[in-house]
């Protein structure tokens, strides 16, 4: 029963906040605390309560599928959710005192930034948590839209004529995806008569509607992952916003959609999963890790390599497909594939939520993100630098860190599966992002006589740091999120119908 | 046999494709926010047609609630697409985005001053 109601709260708290933060908007700051604080709580309950007695469901309203909308906690949905509301919380201390407004010239504008961040932050939370406990594919729709509109706010937020125009070719990208998703998923309706991810996996016949909605569906999800070749609108859009708004839309928004894929390909149409497709994702996504960070390479913005980092970096969470997807998912390996993606996507939330934070410090404190500038940062503050190299170990994939633990898990399964190919990506990826994050690195690194630099407050450098070693512990104590993850998983189910 | 069901699907379809036509070959933003909102028309048109069952039964009216969520959601994206027109004319005068590229280009300049 506790677990039960945990659940709705977790649900429904950032839509309550967000509504107050609206009516209230001086004491934004203090509501989106107070909100995250009780969503930490109900998280920690349903956590417990899951571990304990397993996935719980409740049917909204006592309306059972297909009518009706389930949503259920299970251990993938709990992973996402306790990696949202870590990033959250860490973003919402952060951009407390109206730190968030203060990056941005003008104290017109320092009025609206500050007002406009609160309820967005917290719809942003609302919907990522609507995603990630929905079973229904419409009311998933909703979610993902009401994520959109709250990232694309977010990323004009600035108000100047840059994060004006990412966020308008942002948007582009975004409206077609959700066009594409809303198509897919009325033909799936026209098919079968429910949405509800469950029964659409127990259906019986499989129209030739499918294959076109599924396809629709993944197109649209990818659009708004940002997968190569669909990411030109990403790295604009996540360097020109405010810190605390960039790792909120770095760390989070590409997984929610990410997610969807997830959960779509799994447990509602394995049976659609050929290897072909599965493959043809994978693909793409080696190309996004390769790209990805050869851009990165080439940036000289701190804040455009980290976003070009993320492009790469979503790269590997497609890797997931044709290594546990299609016909692999009942071999013994789907486990470690699909667990690898989790743990990836979680380390890299936190890892890339916590190097935002930093570049926003050392932005406060020179005044720009130009790497040339950012010389004998690290003599001037010690804590940020230390957060940002354990970050980049984690992106990286050097033990001890939760990035480590993915990367091991995906080659484990790559050499089982013996497809060396996926080896290949794995082994280079990590190469090119040591390489692309050696570069700030080295540069902040390096012994310069110290420039005039603005005093960052410790309790802010803190934050990132707190961020950086959950990513890293995610490493060293990886059993119990890895038990975790194995509640209410999908092969079981598709183990049984085969 | 054609049906009345049949003739709304295909109508919406075509739609959907003046509407995609529109949006990939216009680049004016605000007739690109229009062509969204020609595709969206287009897709509720089609989903409202499927759930047509029978002379009988008449219609499932799960797609109709479908439908209009769908609409309330179209409409406050367009109503922040529409928005977005608005603040970027009046940062920059412009009705179109740079081309891809363009935008770094004078990213870099801004750079190196």
């Amino acid at each position: 029963m506790n677990g039960e109601l945990a659940l709705v709260l977790v649900a429904t708290l950032p839509l309550v906040g967000a509504l107050l933060t609206v009516l209230f908007g001086l004491r934004g700051g203090f509501i989106a605390l107070a909100v995250a604080a009780s969503i930490s709580i109900a998280l920690f309950v349903l956590i417990l309560d899951v571990a304990q007695g397993g996935v719980i469901e409740i049917a909204v309203g006592g309306w059972e599928a297909p009518l009706g909308i389930t949503l259920r906690a299970d251990g993938l949905a709990l992973a996402f959710l306790t990696m949202s509301a870590l990033v959250m919380v860490a973003v919402i201390l952060f951009a407390q005192g109206g730190f968030a407004p203060r990056t941005i010239a003008g104290k017109m504008v320092e009025k609206r930034a500050s007002y406009a961040f609160w309820p967005l932050a917290l719809l942003l939370w609302a919907a990522l948590n609507a995603i990630f406990l929905s079973r229904d594919l419409f009311n998933i729709y909703v979610g993902l839209e009401m994520l959109t509109l709250a990232a694309m706010a977010l990323v004009a937020i600035g108000g100047k004529a840059e994060s004006i125009a990412a966020a308008m070719r942002c948007m582009m990208f975004a409206l077609l995806g959700s066009l594409l998703y809303l198509l897919g998923v009325s033909l799936l309706y026209a098919a079968h008569g429910t949405l509800d991810i469950d029964q659409i996996f127990a259906r019986t016949t499989t129209a030739n509607a499918d294959f076109v909605a599924a396809g629709l569906i993944t197109a649209g999800l990818l659009l708004k992952t940002a997968l190569f070749p669909f990411h030109a609108w990403l790295p604009p859009a996540h360097s020109n916003a405010p810190a605390p708004a960039s790792a909120m839309l770095s760390a989070l928004v590409p997984k929610a959609s990410f997610y969807i894929l997830l959960r779509f390909w799994f447990e509602a149409v394995p049976d659609l999963a050929n290897q072909a497709v599965m493959w043809f994702l994978g693909g793409l996504g080696a190309l996004a890790i390769l790209f990805g960070s050869l851009m990165a390479l080439r940036q000289m913005r701190l804040k455009l390599i980290i976003a070009y980092s993320t492009v790469a970096q979503i790269g590997y969470l497609f890797l997931v497909f044709p290594l546990a997807g299609g016909d692999y998912s009942a071999q013994p390996w789907a486990t470690n594939a699909w667990s690898a993606a989790s743990f990836h996507a979680i380390s890299h939330g936190l890892a890339k939520a916590a190097m935002f934070l930093c570049a926003g410090l050392w932005i406060v404190a020179v005044g720009h993100d130009r790497l040339d500038g950012m010389k004998g940062l690290a003599q001037a503050m010690p804590m940020t630098t230390f957060a940002f190299v354990l970050a980049a170990m984690t992106l990286i994939g050097l033990p001890p860190s939760g990035g480590f633990t993915a990367k091991y898990l995906m080659l484990s399964a790559a050499f089982s599966a013996g497809d060396i190919i996926w080896v290949v990506i794995l082994v280079a990826g990590g190469l090119l992002s040591a390489a692309y994050l050696y570069r700030p690195i080295a540069f902040v690194f390096e012994r310069k006589a110290l420039q005039t630099t603005v005093f960052v407050s410790h309790r802010l450098q803190a934050i990132p740091l707190i961020l950086a070693l959950a990513a890293t512990l995610l490493g060293l104590a990886s059993n119990i999120p890895f038990e975790l993850l194995q509640i209410g998983r999908p092969f079981a189910s598709s183990g049984e119908m085969e | 046999m054609i049906t009345s069901a049949m003739i709304f699907g295909l109508c919406g379809a075509a739609v959907i494709g003046i509407g995609l036509y529109g949006f990939v070959i216009h680049r004016n933003l605000l007739r690109r926010v229009l062509a969204f909102n020609v595709i969206g028309s287009g897709i509720f048109l089609l989903f409202g047609a499927m759930g047509y069952r029978s002379p009988i039964l008449g219609a499932d009216p799960v797609p109709q609630a479908l439908i209009i969520t769908g609409i309330v959601v179209a409409l406050s994206a367009t109503a922040l697409a529409v928005a977005l027109v608005v603040a970027y004319a009046r940062a920059t005068g412009q009705s179109t985005l740079p081309e891809d590229g363009a935008e770094h280009k004078t990213e870099d300049k801004a750079d190196e001053r």
